[in-house]
């Protein structure tokens, strides 16, 4: 599963990760985040994330 | 004249006037520092708030004529360093700024205006003359566009806002002042400026420590310039990122009718008998910016609060709300508070406390209107918990 960058603050979420001090189990795609999660370091949502390639 | 090292000047503005730094305590008032360069192409490091630009300008011009900076390097868009660049450059309209790409977006947005922009990288490299200048963005420590610049030639690191302290004085170092001091305001501006942002801070201070730093200068306060100094600063940044805390308690409560701090103190009393470190702060007398400068501090936090209209008091809410967004790490928590007919708003101060980071030990103890002297002895089983959880 594909890795995405915060263009904001460039915090990476890994889906091998998760989120898991907001309710997001690791295995959990990019996509697959809910539309309200934000970035847990500055706060930006995910319309501010891109792939990291 | 304020001279750093050779050529090298400090030419900041003193704010003696300052108590609050957008609601954070500041009783020993602040300095936004900059730093002029002189090289074939005079560099000036970071601005100052709005209104200390006259101060700023007046003490270049008493080092060279302002129209000679080529360079304003602008580690960091908030008003309190970038605030004066407007003023400057009518001294000295063809410099250019040096920033981060979110520098650039940010200034634009607070400016409006079409500076000649310099963007940098972290590891891009300025020459301005005989000196070289050396980027590193550190986003988030504090805002996305923060950024370092470092002089290998001389050894300085412009930290700009870590490693700051807000503080007032006509010394520019640490060890004119005092470290104790110097340490006690910095851990106050890590507490309220720094503190959500541990892993960013980690990754700063991983770089940094393959550079020979002889001198930290931060954006506010006092300079760092001898070893041991910069070695107990950056120690601290390290464990302050890490989330690591003291074996403290701290008790933060509000009170309407005396019935909480009753609790408070049965609290504080219990457990200063069993000889462990503790601390009382009402919420009437202390500070926001100072309590959440004890909770970096303290591993276990209590706080107690009455209910108003079934919510808890209106300061008790706002620390609440402070906290979660400072989010402190690895630590436990503890409510308690007085009510008179529904316990309803404890759960909001209780999941309040979770979202803050708070781990909380055992479920609130709340009393019914005045605690009599059984009900404060259930307090008793608190502090073996605390124990317990401190190890002590
Ligand atoms: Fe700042
Ligand atoms: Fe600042």
């Amino acid at each position: 599963m594909k890795k995405y960058r915060c263009t904001v603050c460039g915090y990476i979420y890994d889906p091998a990760v998760g989120d898991v001090d907001n309710g997001i189990p690791a295995g959990t795609s990019f996509d697959a985040l809910p539309d309200n999660w934000v970035c847990p370091d500055c706060g930006v949502g995910k319309n501010d994330f891109e792939p990291v390639d | 004249m304020h001279k750093i090292k050779e050529n090298i000047f400090w030419v900041g503005s003193i704010d003696w006037d300052l108590r609050n730094f957008h609601g954070y305590d500041t009783p020993s008032g602040s300095t936004y520092n900059s730093y002029l360069i002189l090289d074939e192409k005079p560099t000036l490091i970071d601005a100052v708030k709005s209104y200390g630009s006259q101060e700023m300008i007046t003490r270049i011009k008493e080092i060279i004529d302002p129209a000679k900076i080529q360079y304003i390097v602008s580690n960091h868009t908030e008003m309190d360093h970038s605030g004066a660049i407007d003023e400057l450059l009518k001294y000295c309209p063809n410099a250019q700024i040096v920033c981060s790409p979110k520098g650039e977006e940010g200034l634009k947005r607070h400016f409006k205006k079409n500076w000649k922009f310099k963007v940098v990288q972290t590891g891009d490299v300025l020459d301005i003359g005989k000196r070289k200048l050396k980027f590193f963005l550190m986003p988030m420590v504090h805002w996305p566009d923060s950024m370092a610049t470092y002089l290998e030639s001389d050894a300085i690191l412009f930290s700009n806002d870590a490693f700051g302290q807000h503080y007032a004085s006509s010394e520019r170092y640490v060890d004119e002042v005092g470290l104790d001091i110097a340490i006690a305001e910095a851990t106050k501006y890590y507490a309220n400026i720094v503190l959500p942002f541990g892993a960013q801070v980690l990754k700063v201070l991983d770089v940094i420590k393959d550079l020979k730093i002889e001198t930290i200068c931060p954006s506010h306060g006092l300079i760092w310039r001898k070893p041991d100094d910069i070695k107990k600063i950056v120690a601290s940044y390290q464990k302050w990122a890490l989330y690591q805390s003291d074996k403290k308690v701290l008790i933060v409560y509000d009170t309407m009718w005396h019935s909480t701090e009753m609790m408070a103190k049965y609290l504080f009393t219990a457990l200063d008998k069993e000889g462990i470190s503790v601390k009382l702060m009402n919420l009437q007398t202390a500070h926001i910016s100072d309590v959440v400068t004890d909770i970096m501090l303290s591993q276990m936090i209590l706080l107690g609060t009455p209910m108003l209209n079934n919510h808890m008091l209106p300061s008790m809410a706002s620390l609440m709300m402070y906290m979660k967004g400072l989010k402190p790490k690895n630590r436990y928590g503890f409510t308690f508070g007085s009510y008179g007919w529904s316990t309803v708003g404890f759960k909001e101060l209780e999941s309040s406390c979770q979202e803050a980071g708070l781990e909380l030990i055992s479920d609130g103890n709340y009393i019914k209107f005045i605690p009599d002297a059984e009900e404060l002895k259930s307090l008793d089983k608190t502090v073996s918990l605390i124990k317990n959880k401190l190890n002590v």
